[in-house]
């Protein structure tokens, strides 16, 4: 024991820094801030700095190469032991940080700590959320499959609709005029120099403001932050009723971080590592590209955005955002903090989770996409098919041989690209039908000049079966008044 | 000289200083920022676009729509297999060709034919084309990217060189089938 003491004291005499560990570790905090909702900023350290660990270490074995890289993650996967482990490490971490992250802003918006004098510590926040999603970015990258390689192909499509530079902005993030070695070489050098040193320092500047700051002191409906009084009002409050950051509120920080890092660990031990998925050779297509998790919601706003929205919401949208995250501690940086008295501040933190949410969930089953295989793999179930004449049974085998299956579905079963069609038949008249066939439109490509007259008519004629039963067929109603001379004594067609 | 005259001695210097690192600085950034940029600058990069043989003319029968690949004209050892580009050749009466970049014209997506349909789907977000390339439905803004081709000693070649995207619009290998919409 006294050999450590000497040593210690042997490094602090030419160190010189015990006294201002000492001074951070037992700086007073308001006591109701140390509390469980306080615990998600060092929960976010503490992953990133097992980030860095398992990055390390999978770096020992990783080939950042075109050619080799999938082949060095079948090694990792199989040939390493546990660097199976290692990899789900890191690949649960990435999941784990990202969602820390924004649990972190979340409660960090609810309780007002962006506003006077923490402006600076929310904006350095807002670029640690922009560099963790990067690292996510890239690191879905590294992990060099065929969902990577395409991933890219988006990338790099979304950045050439970039006015004037778009084509010099691919070139740049591609290394090259394609997607090959030299793009994975520049992604590895984001992912393991750039982004991590800046996140380093970024890391470094908000702690540091946290601590010369203090911490945000809990919310109090009525407290209102005014620039004159605020600090003065803050010493007050620690030097009355605060508590030594150590032991006083790190012990829930200790204990929520070890709770996240054994989650991170359970999560790789029992669900295993992300992939890779297929080889990244571009001349297998048979593939349906997806990206990670925290990237589904894009997903389903690049489906489902009017192609005429597409290039303004991708180019001007991030901005907008970013714009809006920076401003928010200078527009409200004074008045209440807590969420009781903001009900926009919750409003606003409810909609986009829904809209997130919903995004996410739709890019779990992509209605959007065609189904490519439904028109082989799910045949028309019996029920369309009993006590049909001819003609119908042709027209169904016309449904299926021309892949109408794979946007439309029977008995939910099919694409659903287009409107099922189990009960289309009370829905469209025989003429509708066969114009829509014929020439499309509403986003169902025209068939006219796919389908020969007779495939049409029966077709057409399978498509009239489709109605619940006992339910008649859509009528044109204006027919039958047209083709009747006169109503009510006047001529409707004018000779 | 005193402060409160002017610049003192050791001001001077150190202004100086600043001075001379600042050019130093300039002078650094110059090959710097060439290097990064060196992929902008490929056309002085020797066979950066060439005509690529696709395979003899018999592999493509009239009327049909047909699978090939070429390599890419500038490949790294180390590229593997990702110099390895497919596209779609479309014979279109036995005369005419078209071939189509495989990339969807929407987010760049690997397109696939489907010839019971005589449809091109994209498999990510739901882009479909005619069998000439045209835009049929979904969210691309336009038809499918094509490749300038020619045809020598009965194989047909192709001017390729560069992944399509939806930003270029002058690229000089492709051609533009539809032009660009006014929005």
């Amino acid at each position: 024991m006294r050999l450590i003491r000497q040593v210690g004291e042997w490094l602090d005499a030419r160190l010189q820094i015990g006294e201002t560990v000492r001074e951070t570790a037992e700086h007073p905090v308001p006591r109701d801030t140390a509390s469980w909702f306080y615990v998600f900023g060092s929960a976010a350290l503490v992953v990133f700095v097992l980030q860095v660990v398992t990055g390390i270490l999978l770096a020992l074995i990783y080939v950042p190469s075109a050619g080799e890289a999938w082949n060095s993650l079948q090694v990792l996967n199989h040939g390493i032991q546990l660097g199976w482990f290692i990899r789900a490490l890191h690949g649960w971490g990435s999941n784990f940080m990202v969602a820390i992250v924004l649990l972190h802003m979340v409660q960090v918006f609810l309780f007002g700590a962006y506003k006077y004098p923490r402006e600076l510590t929310w904006i350095v926040g807002v670029f640690l959320l922009l560099m963790t999603l990067g690292m996510a970015f890239t690191g879905q990258v590294l992990r060099f499959d065929q969902d990577a390689y395409w991933g890219l192909g988006i990338g790099a499509s979304i950045a050439s609709r970039v006015p004037v530079l778009g084509p010099a902005i691919v070139n740049i993030m591609l290394g090259g005029p394609i997607i090959a070695g030299a793009t994975l070489s520049r992604f590895f050098a984001m992912h393991v120099f750039v982004v991590p040193g800046l996140l380093i320092v970024f890391v470094a500047l908000h702690l540091l403001m946290v601590v010369k700051l203090g911490i945000n002191d809990w919310p109090m409906p009525g407290r209102v932050v005014r620039k004159a009084t605020y600090v003065q009002e803050y010493h007050e409050l620690t030097k009355k009723d605060g508590v030594p950051f150590v032991p006083g509120a790190v012990w829930k920080d200790l204990c929520f971080s070890a709770l996240i890092l054994l989650a991170v660990a359970a999560c790789a031990f029992y669900l295993g590592p992300f992939g890779p998925s297929g080889r990244p050779d571009p001349t297998i297509i048979q593939t349906a590209p997806r990206p990670d998790f925290f990237f589904l919601w894009l997903y389903a706003v690049l489906s489902l955005l009017p192609p005429s929205m597409e290039t303004p919401v991708l180019l001007v949208g991030p901005a907008v955002v970013l714009l809006a995250l920076l401003a928010l501690p200078f527009v409200f940086g004074e008045g209440e903090k807590s969420w009781r008295r903001r009900p926009i501040a919750v409003l606003s933190i409810l909609l986009i989770a829904v809209a997130l949410g919903s995004f996410t969930h739709l890019a779990g089953f992509t209605p959007w996409s065609p189904m490519m295989d439904a028109w082989s793999a799910d045949s028309i179930p019996p029920k369309f098919l009993q006590n049909r004449s001819a003609l119908e049974r042709q027209g169904a085998l016309v449904f299926q041989g021309k892949q109408c299956r794979n946007c439309h579905a029977l008995a939910n079963i099919g694409g659903k690209r287009g409107p099922a069609l189990d009960d289309v038949a009370v829905r469209r008249t025989q003429n509708q039908l066969v114009r829509q066939v014929i020439q499309g439109g509403g986003n169902m490509p025209a068939y006219g000049k796919n389908l020969s007259p007779a495939e049409t008519t029966a077709l057409v004629a399978f498509l009239e079966t489709l109605r619940p039963a006992g339910q008649p067929t859509a009528r044109d109603a204006s027919r039958s008044v047209a083709l009747e001379p006169e109503v009510g004594g006047r001529p409707l067609t004018q000779p | 000289m005193t402060a409160q005259e002017g610049l003192s001695r050791r001001e001077l210097l150190m202004k100086m200083g600043i001075f001379f690192n600042g050019i130093v600085a300039a002078v650094l950034a110059v090959p710097i920022v060439r290097y990064i940029l060196s992929p902008v600058a490929h056309e002085r990069k020797q066979g950066f676009e060439s005509w690529l043989p696709l395979g003899e003319l018999n592999q493509f029968p009239a009327g049909q729509t047909r699978f090939a690949t070429y390599r890419n004209p500038v490949v790294n050892p180390w590229d593997g297999k990702t110099a390895d580009i497919a596209c779609w050749v479309r014979n279109v009466d036995g005369q005419a060709f078209q071939v189509f970049a495989i990339n969807c014209a929407h987010l760049g997506c690997p397109v696939r034919w489907f010839p019971q349909s005589n449809l091109f789907m994209c498999p990510c977000h739901g882009g479909a084309y005619y069998q000439d390339g045209s835009r049929a439905s979904g969210p691309p803004e336009r038809g499918l990217f094509q490749y300038h081709y020619k045809i020598e000693d009965g194989r047909l070649l192709i001017k390729a060189g560069e992944m399509p995207t939806p930003g270029q619009k002058t690229q000089s290998s492709l051609i533009t089938l539809e032009p660009p919409r006014c929005v």
